[in-house]
Protein backbone atom coordinates (compact mmCIF):
# COMPACT_ATOMS: atom_id res chain seq x y z
CA UNK A 1 0.00 0.00 0.00
CA UNK A 2 1.36 3.38 -1.04
CA UNK A 3 2.06 5.85 1.76
CA UNK A 4 0.34 9.07 1.18
CA UNK A 5 -2.79 6.77 -0.23
CA UNK A 6 -3.09 4.94 3.14
CA UNK A 7 -2.18 8.38 5.32
CA UNK A 8 -5.51 10.13 3.94
CA UNK A 9 -7.72 7.46 4.06
CA UNK A 10 -6.56 6.80 7.61
CA UNK A 11 -7.37 10.87 8.18
CA UNK A 12 -10.81 9.81 6.94
CA UNK A 13 -11.28 7.29 9.34
CA UNK A 14 -9.58 9.31 12.36
CA UNK A 15 -11.92 12.60 11.69
CA UNK A 16 -15.00 11.15 13.18
CA UNK A 17 -13.40 11.07 16.38
CA UNK A 18 -11.41 13.79 16.15
CA UNK A 19 -14.15 15.95 15.40
CA UNK A 20 -16.46 14.57 18.51
CA UNK A 21 -13.35 15.48 20.67
CA UNK A 22 -12.67 18.58 19.59
CA UNK A 23 -16.37 19.52 20.15
CA UNK A 24 -16.75 18.21 23.53
CA UNK A 25 -13.30 18.80 25.38
CA UNK A 26 -11.05 20.84 22.62
CA UNK A 27 -13.71 23.64 22.64
CA UNK A 28 -14.94 23.43 26.50
CA UNK A 29 -10.78 23.42 27.31
CA UNK A 30 -10.16 26.70 25.33
CA UNK A 31 -13.32 28.55 26.43
CA UNK A 32 -12.34 27.10 30.21
CA UNK A 33 -9.19 29.51 29.27
CA UNK A 34 -11.01 32.15 27.99
CA UNK A 35 -13.37 32.26 30.64
CA UNK A 36 -10.66 32.04 33.64
CA UNK A 37 -9.47 36.18 32.88
CA UNK A 38 -12.85 37.06 33.28
CA UNK A 39 -15.63 38.12 36.26
CA UNK A 40 -18.44 35.68 34.68
CA UNK A 41 -21.12 34.15 36.41
CA UNK A 42 -22.35 30.81 35.78
CA UNK A 43 -25.95 32.15 34.54
CA UNK A 44 -26.47 34.88 32.52
CA UNK A 45 -23.87 37.26 30.04
CA UNK A 46 -20.42 36.53 29.37
CA UNK A 47 -18.87 38.87 32.28
CA UNK A 48 -15.77 41.41 31.37
CA UNK A 49 -12.05 40.70 31.29
CA UNK A 50 -9.78 40.95 34.27
CA UNK A 51 -6.54 39.86 33.32
CA UNK A 52 -5.07 37.66 35.57
CA UNK A 53 -6.57 38.52 39.09
CA UNK A 54 -8.72 35.09 39.40
CA UNK A 55 -5.35 33.49 39.24
CA UNK A 56 -3.44 35.64 41.42
CA UNK A 57 -6.64 35.56 43.74
CA UNK A 58 -7.02 32.13 43.77
CA UNK A 59 -3.05 31.14 44.48
CA UNK A 60 -2.68 33.61 47.34
CA UNK A 61 -6.03 32.50 48.85
CA UNK A 62 -5.62 30.74 52.52
CA UNK A 63 -8.46 28.41 50.67
CA UNK A 64 -6.58 27.19 47.97
CA UNK A 65 -3.57 26.39 49.82
CA UNK A 66 -4.99 24.68 52.33
CA UNK A 67 -7.16 22.55 49.75
CA UNK A 68 -3.84 21.79 47.77
CA UNK A 69 -2.07 20.11 51.32
CA UNK A 70 -5.30 18.26 52.05
CA UNK A 71 -5.25 16.60 48.36
CA UNK A 72 -1.66 16.24 48.03
CA UNK A 73 -1.66 14.10 51.60
CA UNK A 74 -4.91 12.15 50.35
CA UNK A 75 -3.08 11.34 47.36
CA UNK A 76 0.23 10.70 49.00
CA UNK A 77 -1.33 8.48 51.79
CA UNK A 78 -3.80 6.33 49.75
CA UNK A 79 -1.77 5.67 46.63
CA UNK A 80 1.38 4.67 48.87
CA UNK A 81 -1.03 2.73 50.93
CA UNK A 82 -2.29 1.05 47.99
CA UNK A 83 0.84 0.39 46.20
CA UNK A 84 2.39 -1.55 49.38
CA UNK A 85 -0.87 -3.58 50.26
CA UNK A 86 -1.50 -4.31 46.10
CA UNK A 87 2.41 -5.83 46.16
CA UNK A 88 2.02 -8.07 49.15
CA UNK A 89 -1.70 -9.33 48.64
CA UNK A 90 0.12 -10.43 44.71
CA UNK A 91 3.20 -11.88 46.53
CA UNK A 92 0.57 -13.70 48.91
CA UNK A 93 -1.46 -14.99 45.64
CA UNK A 94 1.90 -15.67 43.80
CA UNK A 95 2.04 -18.35 46.74
CA UNK A 96 0.25 -22.03 46.14
CA UNK A 97 -2.84 -21.96 48.33
CA UNK A 98 -5.89 -23.57 48.24
CA UNK A 99 -9.02 -21.18 47.26
CA UNK A 100 -6.22 -19.29 45.17
CA UNK A 101 -8.24 -19.02 42.28
CA UNK A 102 -11.43 -18.11 44.17
CA UNK A 103 -9.59 -15.41 46.13
CA UNK A 104 -7.75 -13.90 42.96
CA UNK A 105 -11.36 -13.90 41.57
CA UNK A 106 -12.71 -12.51 44.38
CA UNK A 107 -10.34 -9.49 43.75
CA UNK A 108 -12.59 -8.34 41.32
CA UNK A 109 -15.01 -6.93 43.51
CA UNK A 110 -14.28 -4.18 45.27
CA UNK A 111 -12.93 -2.89 41.63
CA UNK A 112 -15.81 -3.67 40.00
CA UNK A 113 -18.02 -1.94 42.33
CA UNK A 114 -19.27 1.83 41.39
CA UNK A 115 -17.41 4.35 43.51
CA UNK A 116 -20.66 5.85 44.22
CA UNK A 117 -21.60 2.44 45.76
CA UNK A 118 -18.30 2.28 47.64
CA UNK A 119 -18.66 5.78 49.16
CA UNK A 120 -21.97 5.05 50.17
CA UNK A 121 -21.44 1.52 51.38
CA UNK A 122 -18.28 2.72 53.94
CA UNK A 123 -20.50 5.81 54.97
CA UNK A 124 -23.27 3.39 56.27
CA UNK A 125 -20.33 1.52 58.41
CA UNK A 126 -18.68 4.43 59.42
CA UNK A 127 -22.34 6.09 60.51
CA UNK A 128 -22.10 7.67 64.21
CA UNK A 129 -24.72 5.77 65.25
CA UNK A 130 -25.47 2.78 63.86
CA UNK A 131 -22.02 1.93 62.30
CA UNK A 132 -20.56 -1.32 61.67
CA UNK A 133 -17.58 0.06 62.20
CA UNK A 134 -18.35 1.46 66.18
CA UNK A 135 -20.23 -1.40 67.10
CA UNK A 136 -17.42 -4.25 66.04
CA UNK A 137 -15.07 -1.94 67.60
CA UNK A 138 -16.80 -1.73 70.89
CA UNK A 139 -17.97 -5.12 70.97
CA UNK A 140 -14.37 -6.28 70.86
CA UNK A 141 -13.39 -3.83 73.50
CA UNK A 142 -11.48 -1.52 71.51
CA UNK A 143 -13.40 1.45 71.76
CA UNK A 144 -15.44 2.59 74.73
CA UNK A 145 -18.31 5.15 73.75
CA UNK A 146 -19.55 5.46 69.48
CA UNK A 147 -17.28 7.68 67.66
CA UNK A 148 -18.12 10.19 64.56
CA UNK A 149 -15.89 8.97 62.06
CA UNK A 150 -16.66 11.17 59.21
CA UNK A 151 -17.80 13.90 61.64
CA UNK A 152 -14.78 14.69 63.58
CA UNK A 153 -12.13 17.06 61.25
CA UNK A 154 -9.43 14.62 62.99
CA UNK A 155 -10.63 11.21 61.75
CA UNK A 156 -12.45 11.77 58.43
CA UNK A 157 -9.73 12.26 55.66
CA UNK A 158 -8.34 9.12 57.64
CA UNK A 159 -11.53 7.52 57.21
CA UNK A 160 -12.02 8.70 53.45
CA UNK A 161 -8.39 7.13 52.70
CA UNK A 162 -9.18 3.85 53.97
CA UNK A 163 -12.04 3.62 52.07
CA UNK A 164 -10.29 4.29 48.90
CA UNK A 165 -7.40 1.94 49.27
CA UNK A 166 -9.72 -0.92 49.97
CA UNK A 167 -11.67 -0.21 46.83
CA UNK A 168 -8.21 1.04 44.55
CA UNK A 169 -5.44 -2.18 46.49
CA UNK A 170 -7.35 -4.99 44.47
CA UNK A 171 -6.29 -3.30 41.05
CA UNK A 172 -3.05 -2.84 41.90
CA UNK A 173 -2.92 -6.35 43.43
CA UNK A 174 -3.87 -7.87 40.35
CA UNK A 175 -1.75 -5.38 38.23
CA UNK A 176 1.49 -6.81 40.53
CA UNK A 177 0.34 -10.47 39.80
CA UNK A 178 0.46 -10.64 36.59
CA UNK A 179 4.17 -9.05 36.31
CA UNK A 180 4.76 -11.34 39.12
CA UNK A 181 3.72 -14.22 36.68
CA UNK A 182 5.83 -13.02 34.14
CA UNK A 183 8.99 -13.95 36.34
CA UNK A 184 11.17 -17.26 34.74
CA UNK A 185 11.06 -19.87 37.20
CA UNK A 186 14.65 -20.64 36.51
CA UNK A 187 15.59 -17.08 37.93
CA UNK A 188 13.94 -17.75 41.11
CA UNK A 189 15.48 -21.11 41.65
CA UNK A 190 18.65 -19.78 40.35
CA UNK A 191 18.98 -17.20 43.00
CA UNK A 192 17.91 -19.85 46.10
CA UNK A 193 20.94 -21.86 44.94
CA UNK A 194 22.84 -18.87 44.94
CA UNK A 195 21.77 -18.54 48.77
CA UNK A 196 20.15 -15.59 48.51
CA UNK A 197 17.40 -14.46 51.13
CA UNK A 198 13.58 -13.64 50.79
CA UNK A 199 14.58 -10.16 51.14
CA UNK A 200 17.26 -9.67 48.86
CA UNK A 201 15.38 -11.85 46.19
CA UNK A 202 12.18 -9.56 46.34
CA UNK A 203 15.22 -6.43 45.79
CA UNK A 204 17.02 -8.06 43.28
CA UNK A 205 15.18 -10.95 41.54
CA UNK A 206 11.56 -10.03 41.87
CA UNK A 207 11.50 -6.14 41.87
CA UNK A 208 12.76 -5.50 38.46
CA UNK A 209 9.65 -7.33 36.68
CA UNK A 210 7.68 -5.73 39.23
CA UNK A 211 9.22 -1.78 38.43
CA UNK A 212 7.56 -1.26 34.94
CA UNK A 213 4.11 -2.47 35.23
CA UNK A 214 3.64 -1.21 38.89
CA UNK A 215 5.04 2.29 38.01
CA UNK A 216 2.41 2.49 35.34
CA UNK A 217 -0.11 1.77 38.52
CA UNK A 218 1.46 4.66 40.39
CA UNK A 219 1.30 6.64 37.92
CA UNK A 220 -2.86 6.34 37.24
CA UNK A 221 -3.57 5.85 40.53
CA UNK A 222 -1.73 9.76 41.70
CA UNK A 223 -3.67 10.99 38.34
CA UNK A 224 -6.86 10.09 39.70
CA UNK A 225 -6.10 10.69 43.34
CA UNK A 226 -5.00 13.72 42.66
CA UNK A 227 -8.37 14.53 40.54
CA UNK A 228 -10.88 12.95 43.32
CA UNK A 229 -14.44 13.86 43.72
CA UNK A 230 -16.99 11.01 43.84
CA UNK A 231 -15.60 9.44 46.72
CA UNK A 232 -15.33 12.66 48.72
CA UNK A 233 -18.89 14.41 47.59
CA UNK A 234 -20.64 11.12 48.69
CA UNK A 235 -19.11 10.86 51.86
CA UNK A 236 -18.41 14.39 53.44
CA UNK A 237 -19.06 16.97 50.81
CA UNK A 238 -15.54 18.38 51.48
CA UNK A 239 -16.54 18.80 55.39
CA UNK A 240 -16.38 18.57 58.30
CA UNK A 241 -14.54 22.24 58.31
CA UNK A 242 -13.68 21.09 55.09
CA UNK A 243 -10.71 18.89 56.10
CA UNK A 244 -11.61 16.92 53.27
CA UNK A 245 -11.82 19.35 50.68
CA UNK A 246 -9.70 18.20 47.67
CA UNK A 247 -9.53 20.14 44.41
CA UNK A 248 -11.56 19.38 42.72
CA UNK A 249 -14.12 19.97 45.79
CA UNK A 250 -13.25 23.61 45.51
CA UNK A 251 -13.62 24.03 41.79
CA UNK A 252 -17.20 22.38 42.22
CA UNK A 253 -18.02 24.79 45.29
CA UNK A 254 -16.53 27.97 43.21
CA UNK A 255 -18.06 27.57 39.97
CA UNK A 256 -21.29 25.60 40.69
CA UNK A 257 -22.22 26.44 43.92
CA UNK A 258 -20.75 29.69 44.38
CA UNK A 259 -21.70 30.57 40.39
CA UNK A 260 -18.65 32.08 39.91
CA UNK A 261 -17.46 30.77 36.77
CA UNK A 262 -14.79 32.58 36.00
CA UNK A 263 -12.39 32.12 39.00
CA UNK A 264 -14.23 28.48 39.27
CA UNK A 265 -12.88 28.35 35.46
CA UNK A 266 -8.88 29.70 36.56
CA UNK A 267 -8.75 27.26 39.60
CA UNK A 268 -9.84 24.53 37.41
CA UNK A 269 -6.87 25.11 35.04
CA UNK A 270 -4.48 25.45 37.79
CA UNK A 271 -5.75 21.70 38.98
CA UNK A 272 -5.19 20.95 35.27
CA UNK A 273 -1.91 22.45 35.36
CA UNK A 274 -0.59 20.27 38.48
CA UNK A 275 -2.13 17.19 36.96
CA UNK A 276 -0.03 17.64 34.03
CA UNK A 277 3.62 18.61 35.60
CA UNK A 278 2.86 15.93 37.97
CA UNK A 279 1.88 13.27 34.62
CA UNK A 280 5.18 14.76 32.83
CA UNK A 281 7.81 13.91 35.97
CA UNK A 282 6.09 10.60 36.46
CA UNK A 283 6.65 9.89 32.68
CA UNK A 284 10.17 10.68 32.54
CA UNK A 285 10.61 8.07 35.91
CA UNK A 286 8.56 5.27 34.10
CA UNK A 287 10.78 5.79 30.88
CA UNK A 288 14.05 5.43 33.43
CA UNK A 289 12.39 2.57 34.84
CA UNK A 290 11.81 0.73 32.21
CA UNK A 291 15.05 1.68 30.60
CA UNK A 292 16.96 0.49 34.18
CA UNK A 293 14.77 -2.83 34.35
CA UNK A 294 15.31 -3.86 30.37
CA UNK B 1 9.66 -25.78 43.22
CA UNK B 2 11.59 -25.47 46.28
CA UNK B 3 10.35 -27.48 49.29
CA UNK B 4 8.07 -24.99 51.89
CA UNK B 5 8.20 -25.79 55.63
CA UNK B 6 5.30 -26.46 57.38
CA UNK B 7 5.03 -22.91 58.86
CA UNK B 8 5.19 -20.68 55.56
CA UNK B 9 2.33 -23.30 54.81
CA UNK B 10 0.05 -22.01 57.87
CA UNK B 11 1.32 -18.38 57.50
CA UNK B 12 0.26 -17.99 53.64
CA UNK B 13 -3.09 -19.45 54.38
CA UNK B 14 -3.72 -17.32 57.58
CA UNK B 15 -2.78 -14.55 55.27
CA UNK B 16 -5.36 -15.72 52.33
CA UNK B 17 -8.06 -15.87 54.75
CA UNK B 18 -7.28 -12.65 56.71
CA UNK B 19 -7.37 -11.22 52.85
CA UNK B 20 -10.25 -12.88 51.77
CA UNK B 21 -12.57 -10.95 55.37
CA UNK B 22 -10.81 -8.07 54.28
CA UNK B 23 -12.58 -8.04 50.53
CA UNK B 24 -15.65 -9.76 51.90
CA UNK B 25 -16.37 -8.07 55.09
CA UNK B 26 -17.29 -4.93 53.53
CA UNK B 27 -19.15 -6.48 50.67
CA UNK B 28 -21.06 -9.56 52.87
CA UNK B 29 -22.22 -6.30 55.27
CA UNK B 30 -24.12 -4.05 52.48
CA UNK B 31 -25.97 -7.48 51.55
CA UNK B 32 -26.96 -8.39 55.34
CA UNK B 33 -27.79 -4.07 56.00
CA UNK B 34 -30.08 -5.16 52.56
CA UNK B 35 -32.28 -7.81 53.66
CA UNK B 36 -32.02 -6.80 57.66
CA UNK B 37 -35.38 -5.73 59.40
CA UNK B 38 -35.11 -1.92 59.92
CA UNK B 39 -35.02 -2.41 63.71
CA UNK B 40 -32.04 -5.08 63.32
CA UNK B 41 -29.77 -2.43 62.12
CA UNK B 42 -30.54 0.39 64.77
CA UNK B 43 -30.35 -2.47 67.64
CA UNK B 44 -27.52 -1.94 70.31
CA UNK B 45 -25.34 -3.59 70.50
CA UNK B 46 -25.91 -4.10 66.39
CA UNK B 47 -27.10 -7.74 65.40
CA UNK B 48 -25.34 -8.35 62.35
CA UNK B 49 -27.36 -11.66 61.31
CA UNK B 50 -30.78 -10.90 60.63
CA UNK B 51 -33.07 -13.20 62.32
CA UNK B 52 -35.20 -13.27 59.29
CA UNK B 53 -34.32 -12.07 55.78
CA UNK B 54 -36.28 -9.43 54.67
CA UNK B 55 -36.05 -8.88 50.74
CA UNK B 56 -39.02 -6.35 51.06
CA UNK B 57 -36.59 -3.61 49.88
CA UNK B 58 -35.56 -4.98 46.80
CA UNK B 59 -39.47 -5.27 45.83
CA UNK B 60 -39.92 -1.66 46.99
CA UNK B 61 -37.28 -0.32 44.83
CA UNK B 62 -38.17 -1.93 41.76
CA UNK B 63 -41.90 -1.66 41.87
CA UNK B 64 -43.18 0.92 39.51
CA UNK B 65 -46.02 2.74 41.22
CA UNK B 66 -45.88 5.99 41.01
CA UNK B 67 -44.38 8.62 43.16
CA UNK B 68 -43.18 5.73 44.98
CA UNK B 69 -39.49 5.45 46.08
CA UNK B 70 -39.23 2.52 43.26
CA UNK B 71 -40.19 4.75 40.69
CA UNK B 72 -37.73 7.22 41.05
CA UNK B 73 -35.36 4.60 41.15
CA UNK B 74 -35.93 2.56 38.19
CA UNK B 75 -36.34 5.68 36.52
CA UNK B 76 -32.68 6.60 37.40
CA UNK B 77 -32.16 2.44 36.63
CA UNK B 78 -33.32 3.18 33.25
CA UNK B 79 -31.51 6.65 32.83
CA UNK B 80 -27.73 4.97 33.97
CA UNK B 81 -29.31 1.74 31.07
CA UNK B 82 -29.90 4.44 28.54
CA UNK B 83 -27.00 6.65 28.82
CA UNK B 84 -24.53 3.89 29.15
CA UNK B 85 -25.51 2.44 26.24
CA UNK B 86 -25.66 5.20 24.13
CA UNK B 87 -22.39 6.28 25.08
CA UNK B 88 -20.83 3.11 24.64
CA UNK B 89 -22.10 2.53 21.39
CA UNK B 90 -21.32 5.86 20.32
CA UNK B 91 -17.70 5.58 21.51
CA UNK B 92 -17.53 2.17 19.59
CA UNK B 93 -18.51 3.57 16.68
CA UNK B 94 -15.93 6.10 16.48
CA UNK B 95 -13.28 4.27 17.84
CA UNK B 96 -13.29 0.91 15.47
CA UNK B 97 -12.32 3.61 12.14
CA UNK B 98 -10.01 5.57 14.53
CA UNK B 99 -8.31 2.82 16.60
CA UNK B 100 -7.84 1.26 12.82
CA UNK B 101 -6.39 3.98 11.36
CA UNK B 102 -3.71 4.51 13.69
CA UNK B 103 -2.98 0.88 13.55
CA UNK B 104 -1.92 0.81 10.38
CA UNK B 105 -0.91 4.26 9.61
CA UNK B 106 1.94 5.14 12.33
CA UNK B 107 2.23 8.97 10.98
CA UNK B 108 -0.89 9.58 13.43
CA UNK B 109 0.02 8.21 16.13
CA UNK B 110 0.83 11.67 17.74
CA UNK B 111 -3.02 12.24 17.59
CA UNK B 112 -3.40 9.00 19.59
CA UNK B 113 -1.38 10.43 22.19
CA UNK B 114 -3.51 13.62 22.15
CA UNK B 115 -6.51 11.97 22.30
CA UNK B 116 -5.09 9.96 25.64
CA UNK B 117 -3.29 13.05 27.18
CA UNK B 118 -6.97 14.27 27.45
CA UNK B 119 -6.98 11.32 30.57
CA UNK B 120 -5.02 13.40 32.06
CA UNK B 121 -7.66 16.53 32.37
CA UNK B 122 -9.38 16.67 35.68
CA UNK B 123 -13.70 17.05 34.46
CA UNK B 124 -13.14 20.10 36.15
CA UNK B 125 -11.46 21.93 33.93
CA UNK B 126 -14.65 21.08 31.06
CA UNK B 127 -17.49 21.15 33.25
CA UNK B 128 -18.02 25.04 33.14
CA UNK B 129 -18.05 25.33 29.19
CA UNK B 130 -19.64 21.86 28.85
CA UNK B 131 -22.66 23.09 31.28
CA UNK B 132 -23.10 26.57 29.52
CA UNK B 133 -23.15 24.58 26.19
CA UNK B 134 -25.14 22.04 27.11
CA UNK B 135 -27.72 24.95 28.28
CA UNK B 136 -27.80 26.17 25.30
CA UNK B 137 -28.63 23.30 23.39
CA UNK B 138 -31.09 22.27 25.26
CA UNK B 139 -29.54 19.75 26.67
CA UNK B 140 -29.45 19.79 30.35
CA UNK B 141 -31.49 17.18 32.38
CA UNK B 142 -31.04 14.79 29.43
CA UNK B 143 -29.83 11.39 28.47
CA UNK B 144 -28.64 12.54 25.32
CA UNK B 145 -26.51 15.08 26.57
CA UNK B 146 -25.27 13.43 28.96
CA UNK B 147 -24.39 10.41 26.64
CA UNK B 148 -22.37 13.04 24.30
CA UNK B 149 -20.76 14.31 27.47
CA UNK B 150 -19.52 10.59 28.53
CA UNK B 151 -18.00 10.34 25.10
CA UNK B 152 -14.67 12.85 27.04
CA UNK B 153 -14.53 9.59 28.62
CA UNK B 154 -15.04 6.98 26.66
CA UNK B 155 -14.03 7.46 23.06
CA UNK B 156 -9.85 8.11 24.06
CA UNK B 157 -10.23 4.94 25.88
CA UNK B 158 -11.87 2.86 23.69
CA UNK B 159 -9.84 3.97 20.47
CA UNK B 160 -6.62 2.98 22.66
CA UNK B 161 -8.02 -0.30 23.40
CA UNK B 162 -8.75 -0.77 19.60
CA UNK B 163 -5.67 0.25 18.71
CA UNK B 164 -3.66 -2.19 20.44
CA UNK B 165 -6.36 -4.85 19.47
CA UNK B 166 -6.00 -3.80 15.82
CA UNK B 167 -2.11 -4.02 16.44
CA UNK B 168 -2.15 -7.46 17.09
CA UNK B 169 -4.02 -8.43 13.69
CA UNK B 170 -1.34 -8.54 11.23
CA UNK B 171 -2.01 -6.57 8.38
CA UNK B 172 -0.24 -8.91 5.42
CA UNK B 173 -3.70 -10.54 5.74
CA UNK B 174 -5.25 -7.12 4.97
CA UNK B 175 -2.99 -6.82 2.22
CA UNK B 176 -3.50 -10.00 0.69
CA UNK B 177 -7.23 -9.47 0.47
CA UNK B 178 -6.22 -6.38 -1.04
CA UNK B 179 -4.08 -7.79 -4.08
CA UNK B 180 -6.79 -10.72 -4.15
CA UNK B 181 -9.31 -7.59 -5.53
CA UNK B 182 -11.25 -6.66 -2.11
CA UNK B 183 -11.60 -2.90 -1.68
CA UNK B 184 -10.60 -1.18 1.47
CA UNK B 185 -14.33 -1.32 3.15
CA UNK B 186 -14.77 -5.45 1.95
CA UNK B 187 -11.17 -6.17 3.52
CA UNK B 188 -12.77 -4.61 7.11
CA UNK B 189 -15.56 -5.60 6.87
CA UNK B 190 -15.55 -9.07 6.35
CA UNK B 191 -11.79 -9.84 7.45
CA UNK B 192 -10.90 -7.34 10.06
CA UNK B 193 -13.67 -6.80 12.22
CA UNK B 194 -14.45 -9.95 12.56
CA UNK B 195 -10.90 -10.77 13.70
CA UNK B 196 -11.68 -8.16 16.45
CA UNK B 197 -14.45 -8.62 17.39
CA UNK B 198 -13.22 -9.84 21.06
CA UNK B 199 -11.80 -6.13 21.30
CA UNK B 200 -14.61 -4.81 20.41
CA UNK B 201 -16.50 -7.15 23.04
CA UNK B 202 -14.01 -5.98 25.90
CA UNK B 203 -14.08 -2.39 24.85
CA UNK B 204 -18.02 -1.96 25.28
CA UNK B 205 -17.98 -3.94 28.43
CA UNK B 206 -15.13 -1.21 29.67
CA UNK B 207 -16.87 1.81 28.26
CA UNK B 208 -20.27 0.20 29.64
CA UNK B 209 -19.07 0.24 33.23
CA UNK B 210 -17.20 3.43 32.87
CA UNK B 211 -20.48 5.19 31.96
CA UNK B 212 -22.03 3.22 34.56
CA UNK B 213 -19.90 4.34 37.30
CA UNK B 214 -19.98 7.84 36.07
CA UNK B 215 -21.10 10.64 38.97
CA UNK B 216 -19.56 14.25 38.25
CA UNK B 217 -20.71 14.83 34.84
CA UNK B 218 -23.98 13.37 36.01
CA UNK B 219 -24.26 15.29 39.33
CA UNK B 220 -23.72 18.56 37.20
CA UNK B 221 -26.13 17.51 34.32
CA UNK B 222 -28.90 15.95 35.54
CA UNK B 223 -32.09 17.27 38.19
CA UNK B 224 -35.06 15.08 38.10
CA UNK B 225 -36.26 11.69 36.90
CA UNK B 226 -36.01 12.24 33.17
CA UNK B 227 -31.96 12.12 33.28
CA UNK B 228 -30.92 11.39 36.64
CA UNK B 229 -29.20 8.36 36.95
CA UNK B 230 -28.15 5.66 39.48
CA UNK B 231 -24.97 6.74 40.60
CA UNK B 232 -26.73 10.51 41.59
CA UNK B 233 -30.18 8.46 42.80
CA UNK B 234 -27.64 7.14 45.16
CA UNK B 235 -25.91 9.66 46.21
CA UNK B 236 -29.26 11.35 46.96
CA UNK B 237 -30.53 8.39 49.01
CA UNK B 238 -26.89 8.42 51.20
CA UNK B 239 -27.40 11.83 51.83
CA UNK B 240 -30.74 12.38 52.08
CA UNK B 241 -33.10 11.95 55.14
CA UNK B 242 -33.62 7.95 54.78
CA UNK B 243 -34.26 6.77 57.99
CA UNK B 244 -33.83 2.91 56.55
CA UNK B 245 -30.38 2.85 55.80
CA UNK B 246 -31.19 -0.95 54.76
CA UNK B 247 -33.01 0.70 51.57
CA UNK B 248 -29.92 2.67 51.13
CA UNK B 249 -27.62 -0.52 51.04
CA UNK B 250 -30.40 -2.19 48.51
CA UNK B 251 -29.66 0.47 46.07
CA UNK B 252 -26.06 0.14 46.61
CA UNK B 253 -26.28 -3.64 46.21
CA UNK B 254 -29.19 -3.27 43.01
CA UNK B 255 -26.51 -0.27 41.55
CA UNK B 256 -22.91 -2.66 41.81
CA UNK B 257 -24.57 -6.46 40.75
CA UNK B 258 -24.17 -4.90 36.99
CA UNK B 259 -20.89 -4.06 36.95
CA UNK B 260 -19.82 -7.27 39.29
CA UNK B 261 -21.58 -9.48 37.28
CA UNK B 262 -19.39 -8.07 34.01
CA UNK B 263 -16.20 -7.67 36.07
CA UNK B 264 -16.66 -11.90 36.57
CA UNK B 265 -17.43 -12.82 33.05
CA UNK B 266 -14.40 -10.68 32.18
CA UNK B 267 -12.25 -11.58 34.34
CA UNK B 268 -9.51 -12.73 31.84
CA UNK B 269 -9.45 -9.95 30.05
CA UNK B 270 -9.36 -7.29 32.23
CA UNK B 271 -6.44 -9.16 33.73
CA UNK B 272 -4.71 -9.32 30.31
CA UNK B 273 -5.30 -6.00 29.38
CA UNK B 274 -4.08 -4.89 32.94
CA UNK B 275 -0.86 -6.85 31.48
CA UNK B 276 -0.33 -5.29 28.17
CA UNK B 277 -1.18 -1.66 29.68
CA UNK B 278 1.47 -2.38 31.92
CA UNK B 279 4.01 -3.17 29.28
CA UNK B 280 3.62 -0.39 26.76
CA UNK B 281 3.52 1.63 29.74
Amino acid sequence: MSGTWMTTRAWLLMAPLLAVMIAVIGWPLVDTVALSFTDAKLVGTGGNFVGLENYTKMLSSGNFQRTLVTTAWFAIISVAAEMVLGVLAALLLNQEFRGRTVLRALMILPWALPTVVNATLWRLIYNPEYGALNAALTQIGLLDSYRSWLGEPGSALTALIVADCWKNFPLVALIALAALQAVPREITSASLVDGAGPISRFRFVILPYLAGPLMVALVLRTIEAFKVFDIIWVMTRGGPANSTRTLSILVYQEAFSFQRAGSGASLALIVTLLVTVLAVAYAALVRKTAGSAA
Amino acid sequence: MERKSLAFSVFVHLAALLLAAVILAPLVWLFVMSISPAADLSAKPLRWWPQSADFSRYQLLLSTVANSAGAAFTASLRNSLAVASMATVAAIALAIPAGWAVSRAPALNWSLSLVIATYMLPPVALAVPLYMGLSYLGLLNNVFGLALVYLTILAPFTTWLMKSGFDTIPREIEAAAMIDGASLWQTLRILTLPLAAPVVATSALFAFLLAWDEFFYALLFTSDQRAKTLTVAIADLAGGRVSDYGLIATAGVLAALPPVLIGFLMQRALISGLTSGGVKG
